[in-house]
């Protein structure tokens, strides 16, 4: 028992200093950003946010894309920030004004017009700014999906050296039992008692016994494990018509999610883009540039290539810069299958529940070929409803909990679960 | 189900014994549970009428030799298949974005367009559901101010009829495909040059789109001798050729039932099939709510010769020969113009059934009690009994009130002898060109034969028509219409009430629009139908309803919207009547066909209509409203005809589908049909429907295959042809639907007939509450005084105090939805049980299924009889999952497949069940329905379609385009039920959420109670008190009752009580039973 008890306290501790490594791995940039922050007069934290949701499906930081990078733009552009206020607010007045510097970017980008965001005010665009000039391109740093696995190598020799620990005392338990009986036997014979006639311990009947109690609840155990995840694809990971990567996309050059797949706030499906959204970056985005590109196999993938495909697929001529060909549809392959008896609505989660999207489908700004990151069982599921909290006070739609409504009130709870409201009945997914 | 009597004078008061038998009205599903109460539930305790495989007695099985290793050997194999069959590798799916996604299209989010449905002179604005860019559901639109919303049963179903697989693809020539559109435009416009003073035939059904009507001006005006002629097989031609003769007007006028206080209907089913009947229910419908605070109903009396949905709800009903209709007619007018002082018409024929006389008086009374506010209305087809009725309304003072001149109805325009000379003319050979669009005479024109002898002698002949039909196969060009869904258009229903027609999908097949067709051989430059429409309409329309707005913004709103009408109702005017009444009444007397011992009444049915909808199999698979037969015609009798038909009533029963065939010969041509013994019938009448036996009756091997190539399998020699029975009078210029001579013998053989009235039996539990106005407004609280009583003793609260787990389900906070069902509102149309199949993909399984009781409709209307049972009282009670929240199917689940929500809805979980049908047994409503066979494909083994053609059918892949993507299709094996349409509450209430609000009142809508035309059903979340749910349960306290609510288990369907017009002693059958069991 003390040695099982010091190898559990030996694991803990061991798991905790890991989580706290991967932990402070991952939380340093933003350390790093909230300290550059101090020098521009922007929130460059809320700025990441403002950026991404506005202006990542086009620009960059730090490199070109449909427009120029913008770190630096408040010391590069004529007149400063207030020229940028005008710009962002309303890009064809500013054009219309007959401003060089704007014209001259406007004709160097291919005469795209810049979309107008009269939302944004002077503030959220100073913390976009500020975000901006702080950013340190990811690729300088190491990516976060060299994280796990630098960590995970100290990790699987722990267990190693656990393993063998444990093997060590296991042979030096079973020694000691052999001692034990070897010592009860002579001690015996010394007072003259019989010993019974002796039994190779793979045909004692009290070892077979044990064994087999031991065997029907673990394979009793692995064959209802086993049964419940028949038909899941967890980790299935097709190889798709076009290699897209997510990880050029949403992860280093942080497009929104939901710039491409815009259903996923209106709709019960999140959307494959359909290829005329690709192509409102891609007219101009005509090769890739970014860091050299593998597939699971680990064979080099041309990321150029990959947009000839989709220029292939649009009736796209790169050349001539317009579309000379009747376009096919992309026959990707489906990877997230529900079967037909369950009903996931994307907009009830991301619109209304606030689920970002790694959590159901990991960490994706990372992959380059997307995989099954969920099991999408229903215990998965279940469980997720089971903790996770509604937005009770924001949405106005839980004030016909009145009851969970005085409670909270009198703090005889503090949260309404998913569940509390009815989110674990059949019906809101089976019908 | 007792009902106190109240409020009698005291010298009616029958004798205590008679009280008591009177005081427990008995409510009959069928003549067998009324005349052999045991024996009935005996027959009907199987919920599903075959055997079971293996007998109690036969223990064959158990004795063999080796039946445990058998066993073993069939359960080893079973566990691997399963498991085989389970573990198999999950398919790869593709995910295939649009290239150029429009921009008003968000996968998985519904769209929806104001349309309009306007087909054989039904007409019904309409809002079309299209998810993904098919059109899956039709709604009524609520802006029109003439349907107000609401649909009919074959509105519903017209969604289905996009996706007919055997609809025509292409234009032909001689039953061949023409390459191109071109080809046949240049060889019709040759034929139609060729014809030349010859003259040109447009045969059509009514045309309500003045659109179309303005294209067939053009062609007539490019072929001179071309000419328009309305056909239609039901027709209302005495209507406009009485308006005529008496008001200067061949036309309908706009009918107010709203406004009446007394309605006569003199065989006119306007709730069920005449004229416009979603309008008229709707109308109707407002005068028989019951408003708590001030009860007030219209009187409703019915003559007529079969038993039809508007007779069952009538307060009043009286049933007569086709032979009496004269001297009923003529009787009514007399008693009016008697009791006003005025003159009345001599030479009346005598009126021998003693109740008839009693029932005109009693109408009389209350017609000429309610002046001004009073109604008759006339189905009878002979214009000089319309000409009577005219005058009769007159003579009431309804002109300006119930009767509106000012407005016309234009849904018929057939002119009998115009199509009866054409016939003529063609036989003559003198027609240079035929034209057919919507019409099918060579099926259901009286004279088949003669047309068609006709049709080969007409030089030009084509179809315009959707399927390669009986007519189409005549003619040598076919020109296929597109379905309404895909095409533009518009309409006029009421004078000066406007509507468009937008396609909700582009044309499927190469099909092109009629109009287009028109204007292409009429030589328009610019054949496209929205151009046309748009500037017919900028022309005409605009510059009176266009209020000073631009063009184009008034024409998208009003897109949009569907529908335009005049800003201020024009006021109401009656005509100005010069009819001669006297000649009427002389030609209508001599006229009147002889009287017979079997007459025959020929009728058109409320979901299948004049044959247009035969392949349709959701309204082919909709019980019939009365004798709750599906996909067949069959013979109505009453019980006493039967007996004399040699027919023992314990073989002529609804138990037994088994149906004895009669030989029914009728103007020298006989058919043999199943007799259906119907309670309400006149014992000397037969009634039997038309619209069925399309191709031919009788049809087997390779010509059944042909037809059913052709017309569809729904279709396709279903029942019998018995449009040969009508006759043509040609004294009066029309067609005539009766016959005072029809013989009619037993023939010996029998004929399977799927009858779904005693499926679902309630084992004779009460169920039904009613009682009478004058007693509900004397003591509202009498009506449910006992139920109540009998509560008290159980303490406040009977929901709470009735139980031993008072907690279990409190719903003291969030949504409990509940829904509300107004029995004086339903008139048992149907419409509600179509809305069910395309909103939750209910499916069809055919005649010989439904025989066996395996037919899965959610909603079913129970029919239930009352009285006498040859002049019975009818309800009509829509039944569905009671959504109980103390639900006895749910805690029989072995398998926690059904279980209850925390909004007080029962679920209904299919991946979950096994099917062991214990939730089926335990239910007392029999609501549940279980997949006997995989209808829908969706079993895990591939290929396992049940084998029926109709289901296979309902498979292929275009007509699956009509399923609802957010509702499950059910496999083989699992029970399913109605679900309060959850998948529309889910999305109501994402919508709330996504807006950060509760869901407004009226924003979750089912879709039976979106579907009725006649409001029956509230809906909404019973928990918020400003809901009109919440308000009618207290508002309605008297009349509101749970079904079978003794059984606790809190259902959360309110029903309230039926109040009937009626007298007291009429309700109660005080006067003398004129038949005995």
């Amino acid at each position: 028992m003390g040695v099982n008890s010091l190898y559990k306290t030996l694991w803990r501790k061991l798991t905790a200093s890991l989580v706290f490594a991967v932990t402070l791995f991952f939380f340093s940039p933003q350390v790093l950003w909230a300290q550059g922050a101090a020098a521009p007069k922007g929130d460059a934290k809320a700025g990441q946010t403002l950026f991404q949701t506005n202006c990542a499906s086009c620009h960059n930081p730090v490199s070109k894309l449909i427009g120029p990078p913008l770190q630096g733009v408040d010391a590069k552009v004529p007149g400063g920030m207030p020229a940028i206020y005008d710009w962002v607010h309303n890009s064809s007045k500013v054009l219309a004004s007959g401003n060089k510097y704007f014209n001259d970017l406007y004709n160097e980008y291919g005469k795209v017009n810049m979309t107008h965001f009269p939302s944004l005010s002077n503030q959220d665009i100073d913390d976009i700014v500020a975000y901006v000039d702080s950013y340190t391109a990811p690729s300088s740093a190491p990516s976060p999906s060299g994280a796990p696995s630098g960590q995970a190598a100290p990790g699987s020799s722990n267990s190693l050296i656990f393993g063998i620990l444990t093997l060590v005392l296991a042979i030096l338990v079973l020694i000691l039992v052999q001692v034990n009986s070897n010592l009860r036997k002579l001690a015996n014979d010394k007072e003259g008692i019989g010993n019974p006639k002796p039994v190779p311990f793979y045909r004692h009947k009290r070892n077979i016994f044990i064994l087999v109690i031991i065997l029907f609840f673990v394979g009793g155990y692995l064959l209802v494990d086993g049964a419940t995840t028949i038909g899941y694809s967890k980790n299935y990971q097709p190889r798709q018509p076009i290699f897209f990567s997510h990880k050029v996309h949403a992860g280093i050059n942080q497009i929104n999610c939901l710039y491409c797949h815009a259903g996923a706030e209106k709709s019960r499906y999140a959307m494959i883009p359909s290829p005329n959204i690709c192509m409102n970056c891609h007219k101009v985005i005509d090769h890739y540039t970014g860091p050299a590109l593998h597939n699971d196999e680990g064979k080099l993938v041309d990321g150029t290539a990959q947009i000839q495909k989709l220029y292939e697929y649009t009736g796209w001529n790169d050349q001539e810069k317009k579309f000379d060909r009747p376009g096919r549809p992309i026959e990707w392959t489906q990877i997230h299958n529900l079967p037909d008896f369950v009903y996931f609505n994307h907009s009830q989660h991301v619109k209304v529940g606030q689920i970002q999207c790694q959590t159901c489908h990991g960490p994706i700004t990372t992959e380059d070929e997307v995989y099954q990151y969920a099991t999408l069982g229903m215990g998965w599921c279940v469980n997720c409803h089971r903790t996770t909290k509604v937005q009770f006070t924001s949405n106005g739609y839980y004030t016909i909990f009145t009851k969970y409504e005085q409670e909270l009130r009198s703090h005889q709870i503090d949260s309404v679960t998913v569940e509390m409201q009815g989110g674990t009945d059949c019906n809101k997914c089976h019908y | 189900m007792s009902v106190k009597i109240s409020g009698l004078p005291n010298e009616e008061k029958p004798g205590a014994e008679e009280l008591e038998r009177l005081k427990n009205k008995k409510y009959w599903k069928s003549l067998e549970e009324l005349k052999d109460p045991e024996g009935y539930a005996k027959a009907v305790r199987n919920e599903f009428q075959e055997e079971l495989p293996f007998g109690e007695k036969d223990d064959s099985y158990l004795s063999a030799n080796t039946p445990r290793r058998d066993f073993l050997k069939y359960l080893g194999f079973g566990t691997a298949a399963a498991t085989l069959a389970a573990s198999c590798q999950i398919k790869v799916r593709k995910a295939i974005p649009y290239l150029n996604k429009p921009a008003e299209i968000t996968p998985g989010v519904p769209n929806y367009y104001a349309s309009t449905y306007a087909v054989d002179g039904e007409y019904c604005a309409v809002v079309v559901k299209t998810i993904d860019g098919r059109p899956i559901k039709i709604e009524g639109n609520t802006m029109s101010s003439v349907t107000k919303g609401g649909t009919s049963a074959r509105v519903q179903g017209s969604v289905l009829s996009l996706y007919d697989v055997t609809r025509t693809r292409f234009p032909m020539i001689d039953g061949k495909e023409a390459s191109t559109w071109q080809m046949l435009d240049q060889a019709v416009i040759s034929g139609l040059t060729a014809a030349g003073s010859a003259p040109v035939i447009l045969l059509t059904s009514p045309v309500i789109s003045p659109s179309i009507q303005q294209s067939i001006q053009d062609f007539i005006k490019k072929y001179p001798s071309a000419r328009h002629i309305v056909y239609e097989p039901v027709s209302y031609a005495a209507m406009l050729m009485a308006n005529q003769a008496c008001f200067g007007q061949k036309a309908i006028p706009a009918y107010h039932f709203e406004n009446a206080k007394c309605i006569v209907g003199l065989d006119a089913d306007f709730l069920g099939t005449w004229v416009s009947p979603v309008e008229f229910t709707k109308q109707w419908v407002t005068s028989r709510k019951i408003d708590p605070a001030n009860p007030a109903m219209s009187r409703h009396f019915q003559f007529e010769t079969y038993l039809s949905l508007t007779g069952s709800n009538a307060d009043y009903r009286y049933v007569h020969k086709p032979s009496e209709s004269a001297a009923i007619i003529i009787g009514l007018y007399n008693g009016v113009a008697a009791a006003l002082g005025k003159q009345t018409l001599p030479n009346a024929p005598a009126i021998t059934d003693q109740r008839i006389v009693k029932g005109i008086g009693k109408a009389t009374k209350s017609l000429v009690a309610n002046q001004g506010a009073s109604l008759v209305v006339c189905g009878f087809n002979n214009p000089n009994a319309q000409v009577i009725v005219n005058a009769l309304n007159e003579m009431l003072g309804s002109g300006g009130n119930t009767i509106d001149w000012s407005t016309r109805l234009n849904y018929h325009q057939g002119i009998d002898a115009e199509m009866e000379k054409l016939v003529n003319d063609m036989n003559a050979g003198s027609i240079g060109a035929l034209i057919v669009y919507g019409v099918n005479p060579a099926y259901d024109y009286y004279n088949a034969d003669k047309f068609i002898s006709g049709i080969k002698k007409v030089g030009l002949t084509v179809s315009l028509n959707d399927h390669n039909d009986e007519t189409t196969q005549l003619c040598k060009y076919a020109a296929p219409d597109s379905h309404y869904l895909e095409s533009w258009g518009d309409a006029q229903p009421r004078t000066g009430y406007y509507s468009l027609q937008q396609p909700g999908i582009d044309p499927l097949f190469k099909t092109r629009q009629a109009m287009e067709s028109f204007l292409v051989w009429s030589g328009t430059a610019n054949a496209d139908a929205l151009t046309y429409i748009q500037q017919y309409w900028k022309t005409n329309i605009f510059p009176k309803y266009g209020n000073g707005d631009q063009w184009q913004h008034w024409w998208d709103q009003t897109l949009q919207n569907g529908v335009t009408e005049p800003l201020q109702a024009p006021a109401k005017t009656g005509g100005n009547f010069k009819g001669d009444v006297n000649t009427a009444a002389t030609q209508l007397v001599s006229s009147a066909p002889k009287p017979g011992s079997v007459e025959i009444v020929l009728y058109e049915p409320v979901a299948v209509g004049n044959g247009r909808h035969g392949n349709n199999p959701w309204l082919q698979e909709m019980p019939d409203p009365m004798a709750r037969v599906t996909w067949d015609n069959f013979i109505c009798v009453s019980p006493s005809m039967a007996d004399k038909l040699n027919a023992s009533l314990t073989r002529f029963n609804e138990v037994n589908y088994h149906k004895p065939v009669a030989r029914v010969e009728v103007n020298g041509k006989s058919i043999n049909l199943p007799i259906m013994v119907l309670p309400g019938m006149h014992p000397e009448v037969i009634a039997v429907a038309v619209g069925y036996g399309r191709g031919g009756n009788y049809l087997k091997g390779e010509e059944l295959k042909q037809a059913r190539r052709n017309l569809g399998v729904a279709a396709a020699s279903v029942g019998k042809n018995v449009y040969p029975w009508v006759s043509y009078n040609s004294r009066t210029g029309t067609f005539n639907y009766s016959s005072g001579v029809a013989s009619i013998a037993n023939n010996g053989e029998t004929y399977l007939l799927a009858i779904t009235q005693s499926h679902s039996s309630y084992e004779g539990r009460p169920i039904i509450q009613e009682t009478t106005l004058s007693a509900f407004k004397a003591d509202p609280e009498e009506l449910l005084k006992e139920r109540n009583e009998e509560y008290a003793k159980y303490g406040n609260d009977y929901r709470k105090d009735a139980t031993m787990y008072p907690d279990q389900y409190p719903y003291d906070q969030g949504i409990h939805w509940g829904m509300a069902i107004d029995m004086n509102a339903c008139i048992g149309c149907g419409a509600c049980i179509i809305a069910c199949y395309a909103e939750n993909n209910v499916s069809v399984v055919g005649k010989e299924q439904v025989s066996k009781g395996h037919e899965m409709q959610w909603i079913r209307i129970d029919r239930y009889f009352e009285g006498d049972h040859e002049d019975p009282q009818v309800v009509f009670q829509p039944m569905l999952c009671q959504q109980c929240d103390n639900a006895p199917c749910e805690n029989v689940c072995p398998v926690a497949a059904t279980s209850h929500s925390d909004e007080g809805l029962n679920m209904m979980i299919y991946n979950r069940c096994i099917g062991t049908r214990y939730c089926e047994n335990n239910c007392p409503y029999k609501v549940r329905r279980f997949n006997w066979h995989d209808w829908n494909g969706a079993d895990s083994f591939e290929d396992n379609l049940w084998d029926d053609p109709v289901v296979l059918d309902m498979n292929k892949s275009l007509t699956r385009m009509v399923l609802n993507p957010d509702v499950t299709v059910r496999a083989r094996g699992v029970m399913e039920k109605c679900t309060f349409c959850v998948q529309r509450l889910q999305t109501a209430k994402l919508h709330a959420k996504k807006e950060g609000r509760p869901v407004k009142d009226g924003e979750a809508v089912v879709a039976c109670q979106q579907a009725c035309p006649a409001d029956a059903i509230v809906f909404g979340d019973a928990n918020d008190k400003s809901s009109k749910i919440y308000k009618l349960r207290q508002e309605q306290k008297n009349r509101g009752y749970g079904v079978l609510e003794v059984l606790h288990t809190l259902p959360n369907i309110t029903y309230l009580a039926k109040v009937r017009n009626k007298d007291e002693e009429d309700f109660f059958h005080y006067e003398e039973l004129t038949h005995s069991l």
